[in-house]
C-alpha cells in the first residue's frame, strides 16, 4: 500500500518535473531538438558515420556563434535584431585581408586581423548607431537596407582597393579582389587547432574555438552586469524610464551597435578561419539571417536575449542545417545537399521569425 | 420587479502568477435588479467580470474554480461570445467603437438587417445590401430604450465622451436578448449632468426587466442606483446587501477594511525655516497637453508645497520641466546655484527626485524585477548598488544588496508581490505606484517632486502613499513639491497650495482656505477673459 503511493508520488514528481522542464525550455526547442536527435539516431541508416557528423556539427557551431552572439547588446538595448550585421562583416573582412596583404600568418595574423577589423568596425557601427537613433521603431526594416547597400558599396571598393597580394587578385589582371580568398596559407584552423582534439580518424573538436567563443561569452555576460550593461538593459526595456533616471538613451544605443558590430567583425573572422576562405562581393550579404534565426531559435524575442538562447539556438539551428541535408541525401541517393540546405535554413528562418513575439521564452 | 435569480456566481477563486485574487465569492442578482459592485483597485472586481464575460486573459493563466449559474443552469464560457449568446452584455472602460462610423452602425455592427438584390442569385449572401432605413429605425428603438438623445446618423468620432458611451450601451442592448449588462466604471469618463443622465436610463432599463451590474468608484452613484451592494476585498466578499439597509461610511469601512478617521489636518506646527531651496523663475514647458506659460515660485527648505488646479492647464508640466523630460526654458536656482534644467541626470546628482504621473509609461521597467526597478536611478546616477573591481575601473552591479533594498521597501510599503524578482507589469496599480516612490526614496533626494501619487490607485494604497510622504517629510526634513488633481489630498497633507490656471500660478492659499477660494482660483482668470 505505502509503497504504491510513494509510487503515484514519485510519477506525480516526475510529472511536474516534466512540465517545469517544458516551460523552460519551450516547445518549439524540445521540438526541434527531438528532430536533431533524431537526425543523429538516423546517421547508420543513412550510413554515415555519427563522429563525422557529431564533429562537422560542431565545427559549424564554433563557426557561427560568434555571429549569432553579436546580436545580443543591440536586442537588449531595444535596437532590435540586427539585420544589418553584415556592415560588421565587412570591417571583418577589411581585416582578413590587410592581415594577408601584409603576409601575417598563424596566430599572429588572425589576431591582427581582429585588431585591424575592430577600428573600422568601431566607426562603422557609430555610424550606423546615429543613423539607426533617428528611425526609432524602424530599426530592423533599415537595418536589414543598411546590411544590403553597404555590401553592394564595398564591392566596388573590392574591385578599386590597391592589393597587391598574388593570393588575393584576379590573376589575369593583375588588380582587383578575387571572389573567394583562401587562407589556407595564412591563419586557416590557427586558432581551431589550438587544444583541439582528434579522437580517431574521423572525430575532430576544435577547442581553441570554442574557448575564444567562451571568452567572448563571458566578457558579454560580465558587461551585462556592470553599471552600463544594466543601463542598457533599461533602455530597451523602457526608455522613458531611462532617461528620467538620467540615462542617455542615444548613447547606449550607439553603444550597443558598435558592440554588435565589432563582434559581428570577430565573428566572420572566426568564420574564415574555420572554413578556410574568405567570402567576398555579395558573400556577406545574406549571412546575417542565419544568425538571426539561430537566435530566435534559441528563445529569444526582439526585446530579450541572453547567452544561453545563443548557445542553444546556434548549436539547434547548425546542427539541423548540417545533418538534415546529408541524412536526405543519403536516403534519396541523390545529390540535392545545397538545394536542401537552402530549403532547410530559409525554411527554419521563416519558422523562428514567426515564432518571434513569443516573448523570452 | 421580479425575484428570479438570473445569475448565481458560487465560490468563484482564481489564481494569477500564485497571487489569490478572488477566493471563494458568492452572490446572487434577479431579474431586473442593479447591483453595485464595489472594491478598491485590486479588489478582484475586473476579474470576476472577466470570469463572468469569459474574458480569455482568465482562461489562460489557468482557469478558475466554482460555479457560474445562469437561469438555474451551470455555464462556462470560452470566450466573450459564448457569453454574449448567452445574453451577457459588457460595457468596458475603454470604448470599443468605431470612430469612422455612425452612431447607428456602431450599435448594429455584425448584426445588420440586409437586403436581397439580384446579385445574390449569382454570388451568394454576402452580395445583400444593408438596410439602413431598418438599420436607423432599430438603432433609434434602443436609443429611446435608453431614454437619451443621440444622433443616430452622427460620427462616434465626432460625438462628446458622454455620447459614446451611451451608443456603446445602446449597442450592447441591441443585441436582442442582453438581459445581463455589466458596466465597468461607465461614469468615470462623463461629467456630472451626463452621469446623471445615464444613471435615470440605467433606472428605465432595470424597470423593463434587464439586469445590470454597475461597478464604479463613485460610491455616491452607487448608492443612488443599486438595488444591492456587493463589496469585495483583497479578492473576498465582505458583504451583500440590501442598499437601503446600509450607508456611505459603512460601505467605505467595509472596502478598506478599518475605520476611516475624518480628514482631520495634522494639527502640529512645522517649524520651516525661510531657507529658499529653490526657486524658480519665469518657468515654460512645451509639454503637449500641460502647458505651461510663464510661472515663478520658490519652494522653502522642509514645506510640503501642493499644485493644484484643472487637468490640462499645465500643472503636470511643471515638474516634468524641472527635471528636463520636455523642452523648457526660464531659470531655477537650486540651493542659490543656477540649474540646468535640461540636464536630467545633473539635477538628480545634485538631489532632486521625480516620481512621474506616467506611471508605466515613465516611472516603471515594466518587464524587469521589482528589485531593478528600485535600484535603477540611484544605481545609474550616485553609483550605489556597485561593486568597484580593479580600482574602479569596472562597475560591477551587487545583486545582493539591490534584493536587500527591494526587501526592506516590499516589507516598509507592504507591497503585495510573491518575491522580489517579479515583473513589476504583474503587479497591480498601488503596489506600482509604491515602487516608483521606493525608487525616489533610495536617491535620498533633498527635494522631492511627486506627480499625482494617488491617481488610479485604491483607498488603502492612497492613504499608505500619503502617510509615506508625509513621514518622509518629517523625519529627513526633505522638501516634498506635491501635484494632484485631488484637492482635498492637497489640503490634507501641504503647508501651502499654488493652484495653476491656463499655464501660470493664479494664486497660493493655505490649506485651511475656504474651498470656495479654490475654486475661485481655479475658474478665476479664465472669467476675467
Amino acid at each position: 500500500m505505502k509503497e504504491n503511493l510513494n509510487n503515484i508520488n514519485e510519477k506525480r514528481n516526475f510529472g511536474q518535473a516534466l512540465k517545469n522542464f517544458i516551460d523552460v525550455a519551450g516547445w518549439p526547442r524540445i521540438i526541434i531538438g527531438i528532430f536533431l536527435i533524431l537526425l543523429f539516431a538516423m546517421t547508420p541508416i543513412a550510413k554515415l558515420r555519427l563522429s563525422t557528423s557529431l564533429s562537422d556539427t560542431l565545427v559549424r557551431v564554433g563557426m557561427n556563434a560568434i555571429m549569432v552572439l553579436a546580436l545580443v547588446p543591440m536586442v537588449q538595448s531595444g535596437c532590435g535584431l540586427n539585420f544589418g550585421l553584415p556592415l560588421g562583416f565587412i570591417a571583418g573582412i577589411l581585416g582578413a585581408i590587410l592581415s594577408i596583404e601584409f603576409n601575417l600568418t598563424g596566430l599572429k595574423g588572425l589576431f591582427s586581423a581582429i585588431g585591424i577589423s575592430i577600428p573600422f568596425a568601431v566607426i562603422f557601427g557609430y555610424a550606423y548607431g546615429q543613423l539607426l537613433n533617428r528611425v526609432k521603431g524602424d530599426e530592423m526594416m533599415i537595418a536589414t537596407y543598411v546590411g544590403f547597400s553597404s555590401v553592394s558599396l564595398f564591392c566596388i571598393f573590392w574591385l578599386l582597393l590597391p592589393f597587391k597580394s598574388p593570393v588575393m587578385v584576379w590573376g589575369y589582371a593583375g588588380k582587383g579582389l578575387r571572389t573567394t580568398i583562401s587562407t589556407q596559407k595564412f591563419w586557416q584552423n590557427s586558432l581551431s587547432d589550438i587544444l583541439s582534439l582528434r579522437i580517431g580518424e574521423t572525430f575532430y573538436f576544435p577547442t581553441g574555438m570554442f574557448l575564444f567563443f567562451a571568452l567572448l561569452c563571458f566578457l558579454i555576460w560580465a558587461f551585462f552586469h556592470t553599471k552600463v550593461g544594466t543601463a542598457m538593459t533599461a533602455v530597451g526595456s523602457n526608455p522613458d524610464y531611462a532617461r528620467a533616471s538620467g540615462v542617455s538613451v542615444d548613447k547606449m544605443r550607439t553603444l550597443s551597435v558598435v558592440i554588435s558590430t565589432v563582434l559581428g567583425a570577430i565573428g566572420i573572422i572566426i568564420y574564415q578561419q574555420s572554413y578556410g576562405f574568405i567570402q567576398i562581393y555579395n558573400g556577406p550579404l545574406y549571412m546575417g539571417f542565419p544568425a538571426v534565426a539561430a537566435i530566435l531559435l534559441g528563445g529569444a524575442s526582439v526585446h530579450k536575449a541572453n547567452i544561453g538562447n545563443v548557445i542553444i539556438g546556434t548549436f539547434l539551428f547548425q546542427g539541423i542545417l548540417t545533418m538534415a541535408p546529408s541524412v536526405i541525401n543519403s536516403l534519396l541517393q541523390t545529390d540535392m545537399s545545397e538545394i536542401f540546405r537552402i530549403i532547410i535554413s530559409m525554411g527554419m528562418i521563416l519558422y523562428a521569425l514567426t515564432r518571434k513575439t513569443k516573448g523570452n521564452r | 420587479m421580479g425575484q428570479k435569480p438570473i445569475l448565481e456566481m458560487k465560490e468563484i477563486s482564481k489564481e494569477f502568477y500564485g497571487n489569490r485574487v478572488l477566493n471563494s465569492v458568492s452572490f446572487t442578482l434577479n431579474e431586473g435588479q442593479i447591483l453595485g459592485l464595489v472594491g478598491e483597485n485590486g479588489a478582484g472586481k475586473s476579474t470576476l467580470m472577466n470570469i463572468l464575460f469569459g474574458m480569455p486573459v482568465i482562461t489562460q493563466t489557468g482557469g478558475y474554480s466554482g460555479d457560474v449559474i445562469i437561469d438555474g443552469q451551470k455555464v462556462s464560457f470560452n470566450s466573450p461570445f459564448d457569453a454574449i449568446a448567452a445574453g451577457i452584455g459588457m460595457v468596458h472602460q475603454e470604448f470599443s467603437l468605431l470612430p469612422g462610423f455612425t452612431a447607428t452602425e456602431n450599435i448594429l455592427l455584425n448584426k445588420e438587417p440586409l437586403k436581397y438584390n439580384f446579385l445574390v442569385e449569382l454570388f451568394g449572401s454576402r452580395m445583400q445590401t444593408l438596410d439602413y432605413e431598418k438599420m436607423r429605425h432599430e438603432a433609434i428603438k434602443a436609443i429611446n430604450k435608453l431614454g437619451v438623445n443621440i444622433d443616430p446618423d452622427m460620427l462616434v468620432a465626432e460625438m462628446p465622451v458622454g455620447h459614446k458611451q451611451f451608443t456603446e450601451i445602446a449597442r450592447e442592448l441591441e443585441r436582442a436578448n442582453a438581459r445581463i449588462i455589466v458596466l465597468d466604471e461607465p461614469t468615470a469618463v462623463l461629467t456630472e449632468s451626463e452621469a446623471e443622465i445615464l444613471l435615470k436610463a440605467l433606472k428605465k432599463l432595470a424597470k423593463e426587466g434587464v439586469s445590470i451590474i454597475f461597478i464604479s468608484h463613485r460610491l455616491q452613484e452607487v448608492l443612488d442606483i443599486a438595488d444591492k451592494i456587493v463589496v469585495l476585498r483583497d479578492g473576498k466578499l465582505v458583504s451583500e446587501i440590501e442598499t437601503n439597509k446600509t450607508n456611505m461610511k459603512q460601505v467605505v469601512e467595509w472596502m478598506v477594511g478599518h475605520s476611516v478617521d475624518s480628514k482631520a489636518k495634522d494639527s502640529i506646527k512645522k517649524n520651516i525655516s525661510d531657507e529658499i531651496i529653490l526657486s524658480v523663475k519665469n518657468l515654460w514647458v512645451d509639454m503637449p497637453g500641460e502647458l505651461v506659460r510663464d510661472v515663478s515660485f520658490d519652494v522653502r527648505k522642509g514645506e510640503i508645497l501642493g499644485f493644484g488646479g484643472l487637468a490640462g492647464q499645465g500643472k503636470l508640466g511643471i515638474p516634468n520641466g524641472i527635471m528636463g523630460l520636455f523642452p523648457a526654458g526660464g531659470e531655477v536656482f537650486f540651493e542659490g546655484k543656477r540649474l540646468d534644467i535640461s540636464d536630467t541626470h545633473k539635477s538628480i546628482k545634485k538631489g532632486l527626485a521625480f516620481v512621474s504621473e506616467d506611471r508605466r509609461g515613465v516611472g516603471l521597467l515594466l518587464e524587469e524585477p521589482i528589485d531593478w526597478n528600485i535600484s535603477f536611478t540611484a544605481m545609474q546616477v550616485q553609483e550605489k548598488f556597485l561593486k568597484k573591481l580593479f580600482k574602479g575601473l569596472i562597475k560591477w552591479r551587487n545583486d545582493k544588496e539591490i534584493e536587500d533594498i527591494a526587501k526592506f521597501y516590499i516589507k516598509k510599503f507592504e507591497i503585495k508581490c510573491t518575491s522580489t524578482k517579479q515583473i513589476a507589469q504583474q503587479l497591480s496599480g498601488g503596489n506600482q505606484q509604491k515602487i516608483c516612490l521606493a525608487k525616489a526614496f533610495v536617491l535620498d533626494p533633498k527635494i522631492l517632486f511627486v506627480s499625482e501619487p494617488t491617481r488610479g490607485i485604491d483607498v488603502g494604497a492612497k492613504k499608505l502613499v500619503l502617510e509615506a510622504l508625509k513621514e518622509y517629510n518629517k523625519e529627513h526634513g526633505t522638501t516634498i513639491v506635491i501635484i494632484s488633481s485631488e484637492l482635498e489630498e492637497l489640503r490634507s497633507i501641504c503647508d501651502r497650495i499654488a493652484i495653476v490656471d491656463e499655464g501660470k500660478i493664479s494664486g497660493i492659499l493655505p490649506p485651511t482656505a475656504e474651498l470656495e477660494e479654490f475654486g475661485m482660483l481655479m475658474v478665476g482668470s479664465s472669467k476675467q477673459n
